[in-house]
């Protein structure tokens, strides 16, 4: 039922209404509105119901088992939380003079220094709200550079297939044009198509690596050799980086920019879709063009960098600062782990993927990329049972969320078929990782004994399958009074 | 180990499992040459405990202070049950409702939002929410070049009374593609964008963008505009502050048509000031420009058993499907923040958020009244105002910005940074949430400041001629 059902003229929760001598105002008639939206009336506890009912229809980290490949959904530490809401942060207006600010700007700067420090790069803009934006920073940096230097006859972005849909997107919202590279057998770059590829119209290359195929790209210097030789950049998409966190520094494989998602890599909750944190760090070359603002320390007092001391920068990408309160937990979270703690998120991120993938072959699962070691997740594919069986990878994924877990993101990279993409974390335990490697033999045994339980999955939820077809045929987006 | 579990006898079956003699293994596919990330610079791990203490003494540096900025972040009330419902881990620690089966609380409402957020703004439809109000803006913007089939020109008209900082984002963000931005002037008088201004401007114009109130507090003639702009054939981009659109008139009700696309900072409803974010933006639109509209969008269906249900729908609009072609590159999204706002919006009703407009209407007009006996500050503009005010000081006003702050009180933001024409001017914003009493104490420590400021500029002015 929605809230708008419950709603009742004239019931209100009168304690959250200001109190007024009068409803008097100086503003014309012409400029108001006279009609009523469409909100609620509702009694406070009907909002609280509504709304924790709501909540318990949804899975989540801290219900599920959440291997949601690329996304990584590790644990996000509730102190972080809690600390972000401590009333100094919270009153802090944005705008606020740098003389009421040092606190909050003391953190920032501290976590700009150390993504530097972890991706091996000399700059960092914390700015950018998520990855896409990220993304778009650091294309947009890229053809600063190139038109500084009186260099306009690129036009094209590298763009390997099994690519984020975010990074062409990016590309051509930067106002270029996309090429697609191939990718081969083995799961890397295939490098005689990208040799070809290059020319003197190539701006630049977006790369994630480990790819989003769950193997690291081994022949990244040869790509970053080919691509600097022709006058191209490297853009780092940082979406994996929890794979190599504190073991390989993207600055070190040849990149000159990327972006980290803070909601991935540094634990930050993804809020059922965001908020996120997409900060950019660049080598030398492009520290010019960093988005604004940025924080400096001079003599222990910290200021805001803008246009003014930095008049090549791209410029702004959001009205304040970006996303604030996701910065300050992403620093919580480093300060929390440390050193030590930071370097063993790849180690146990690998471990983990390395084991589950390991446990599903041997039950007679098949590995997308058989001969490579798995990342911090790994793409499994059900080709063979779709044929076979006449499962795929939906009705895996729908009949998992009948065991309580949630679904490996599924028919993502585009070049997989019928693929399942499982990204466990390192916060999940061995006995988490034996329940869901348990769950997807016995679901296997499912599909061979009784595939309709798969095709009608799933039947323990609040709702069975999903009519999308229908959703998008008779759009229904906006509830309308009878 | 912080946050990983596993034992030692774990970690041992599960390397024996995989074949391998110890986790340094595993990277054995990375070229040697690339595994020598030091990072030892960054500091050792410390406890919850320690964290905690760290954090107190920061947070407590920046806070304590009486707000009287504005300029995009406004500090209202927030009802308690609005974070306490939000922090459940089920909303907090979801994702992308890509399974919508198990995700139908955080699908549902979503739809709620919509509903809500398209009827505050008089439109029929909305997203599921952008980044923030300055990027919504520049997706506005965007979705207008793409929607206005009869404009080929990509020139959209900016009134100087839109937010600077919004300018800017936009200018970074539609600046990659060959769009034209071109600046509309102000009415020095009223503090409105110019009329005749607008009316010398000629050729094809793809879209008219128009803030309500705008920068600087002032109620802009959104009909006069709206209808200006749509005998150009220019479509219209609304930029509302919505806590406002709860007593202004809506932007599907501007001028005879109504505006196509609303957008702007979602903030003031029940998300908290937090150093600029995380806020979000949000974008409505008429129904036929649907397609273009980016962002996620939630709609209504039935199960297999005809029961209702929610997903996400026009999938086909977005990068994950449609990559290079795709109305926009976003994915990440800004969701708590709308499930913030949704319980907001639920607990305050129409009536409670009316009252809340009125409250912060009524508060700038009493404290108008009350700046008048203070001597070297008038407020200029003519226009009507929802709750924000220019001031001009007979004085450059970051001096008195510092004073006033010694006594823990942010007196507003200087804006002639942005504004040559507008020299010493300070934009003041009175929320719900100041009292009689918060207004007394700025008026009298602004007197104080001003007095004393005076003064020690006559003794350095004397000092300086004494020096000759
Ligand atoms: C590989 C990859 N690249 C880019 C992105 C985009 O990041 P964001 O969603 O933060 O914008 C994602 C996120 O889902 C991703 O998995």
């Amino acid at each position: 039922m929605l809230i708008f059902e419950k709603s009742e003229s004239g019931r209100n929760a009168t304690s959250q209404h200001v109190r007024l001598a009068h409803t008097k105002i100086e503003i014309p008639e012409k400029f108001l509105r006279t009609d009523k939206p469409l909100l609620p009336e509702v009694s406070e506890l009907q909002v609280v119901r509504h709304y924790t009912r709501l909540s318990r229809k949804n899975y989540s980290i801290d219900t599920q088992f959440y291997p949601l490949g690329s996304c990584t959904m590790k644990y996000n530490p509730r102190g972080v939380h809690r600390l972000a809401f401590l009333e100094g942060f919270l009153q802090r207006h944005p705008l606020s003079l740098d003389i009421n600010s040092q606190g909050y700007m003391a953190c920032a700067y501290e976590l700009q220094e150390i993504l530097k420090t972890v991706t091996g790069m000399k700059g960092v803009s914390l700015t950018p709200m998520a990855g896409a934006q990220g993304e778009f920073a650091g294309v947009a940096m890229i053809r600063a550079y190139h038109e500084s230097r009186g260099d306009t006859a690129r036009n094209e972005f590298l763009v390997p297939d099994a690519a984020h849909g975010t990074n062409p997107a990016s590309a051509v919202q930067c106002g270029y044009k996309v090429k697609e590279i191939p990718t081969g057998p083995d799961g890397n770059v295939d490098v005689a198509a990208l040799q070809a590829a290059v020319g003197p119209h190539t701006a630049g290359i977006m790369l994630t690596n480990p790819s989003t195929l769950g193997v690291f790209e081994q022949k990244i210097q040869e790509i970053a050799a080919i691509m600097h030789k022709a006058g191209g950049l490297l853009y780092y998409d940082g979406a994996n980086l929890n794979a190599i966190l504190g073991k390989v520094q993207p600055g070190a494989m040849g990149f000159d920019v990327m972006h980290i998602n803070l909601h991935k890599t540094f634990a930050t909750p993804h809020g059922g879709g965001g908020p996120g944190g997409g900060p950019v760090a660049v080598n030398e070359r492009l520290l010019p063009f960093l988005p604004m603002p940025i924080v400096t320390k001079t003599n222990d007092t910290y200021a805001w960098l803008t246009e003014k001391e930095c008049p090549q920068t791209i410029g702004r990408l959001s009205a304040f600062m970006g996303n604030a309160g996701i910065i300050l937990r992403a620093y919580m979270y480093a300060r929390l782990l440390g050193k030590e703690g930071l370097l063993r998120v790849a180690e146990f991120a690998t471990l983990n993927a390395n084991y589950l993938l390991a446990r599903l072959r041997a039950a007679g699962f098949t590995a997308a990329y058989p001969t490579r070691r798995a990342s911090h997740e790994f793409i499994i594919t059900l080709k063979d049972e779709a044929k076979e069986l006449h499962i795929g990878a939906l009705d895996v994924a729908k009949r998992l969320l009948d065991y309580n877990f949630h679904a490996p993101t599924m028919y993502f990279p585009l070049l997989v078929p019928e693929c399942l993409l499982i990204e466990p974390t390192e916060t999940e335990s061995k006995q988490v990782l034996d329940a869901f490697a348990d769950t997807m033999i016995k679901i296997l045994e499912e599909a061979k004994t009784n595939p309709d339980l798969l095709h009608t999955a799933p039947h323990t939820l609040s709702v069975r399958r999903l009519d999308e077809v229908k959703a998008a045929r008779e759009l229904d987006l906006v509830f309308k009074k009878a | 180990m912080p946050f990983i579990p596993h034992t030692q006898q774990d970690t041992e079956e599960m390397l024996s499992t995989i074949g391998v003699a110890n986790i340094e293994n595993l990277f054995d596919e990375i070229p040697d040459t690339l595994r020598h990330a030091n990072i030892e610079a960054i500091p050792s791990g410390i406890t919850e405990m320690e964290l905690t203490r760290l954090m107190k003494e920061r947070a407590k540096r920046d806070g304590g202070m009486t707000c009287f900025i504005g300029a995009g972040a406004y500090e209202h009330h927030i009802p308690a049950a609005v974070w306490e419902i939000a922090s459940r881990g089920e909303f907090l620690t979801a994702y992308t409702p890509y399974q919508a089966e198990a995700s139908q609380g955080t699908l549902q409402l979503l739809y709620e939002y919509q509903t809500m957020m398209a009827s505050l703004m008089g439109l029929d439809v909305s997203n599921a929410s952008l980044y923030d109000g300055a990027s919504a803006l520049a997706e506005a913007v965007l979705m207008a070049v793409r929607a206005n089939k009869f404009s080929k020109s990509q020139r959209v008209l900016m009134p100087r009374t839109v937010h600077p900082f919004y300018r800017e984002v936009v200018a970074t963000i539609v600046g990659q593609q060959n769009i034209e931005l071109i600046e509309v002037p102000f009415d020095l008088a009223s503090g409105c964008t110019s009329m005749e201004a607008l009316k010398k401007i000629s050729g094809d114009i793809t879209a008219l963008i128009i803030p309500q109130p705008n920068f600087f507090g002032v109620l802009e003639d959104v009909d006069a505009l709206t209808d200006w702009a749509h005998a150009q054939k220019a479509l219209v981009i609304a930029v509302v502050n919505p806590l406002a659109m709860s007593l202004l008139k809506a932007p599907g009700h501007w001028g005879s048509n109504g505006a196509d696309i609303a957008c702007g900072e979602g903030q003031p409803l029940g998300v908290p000031l937090a150093s600029g974010g995380p806020y979000y933006g949000f974008l409505c639109c008429k129904q036929d420009i649907v397609r273009q509209l980016p962002g996620r969008i939630v709609g209504r269906t039935v199960d297999q058993e005809g029961k209702e249900g929610f997903v996400l729908t026009l999938q086909a609009r977005e990068q994950h499907i449609r990559r290079a072609k795709a109305t926009s590159n976003i994915c990440t999204n800004q969701g708590l923040l709308v499930t913030a706002s949704t319980i907001y919006m639920s607990l305050l009703g129409p009536e409670g958020l009316r009252l809340s407009a009125i409250a912060c209407h009524q508060n700038t007009c009493l404290f108008r009244e009350k700046l008048k006996k203070v001597e070297g500050v008038k407020k200029i503009f003519s226009g009507a105002f929802f709750h924000e005010i220019v001031l001009q000081f007979s004085q450059p006003v970051d001096n008195v910005l510092e004073e006033l702050a010694k006594f823990n009180i942010q007196g507003g933001y200087a804006i002639s940074q942005f504004y040559s024409e507008l020299e010493n001017c300070l934009l003041v914003c009175v929320t719900e949430t100041k009292t009689e009493f918060d207004m007394d104490e700025y008026v009298a420590k602004l007197q104080i400041v001003l007095r004393h400021l005076n003064s020690t500029e006559k003794k350095a002015a004397l000092n300086c001629e004494e020096g000759n």
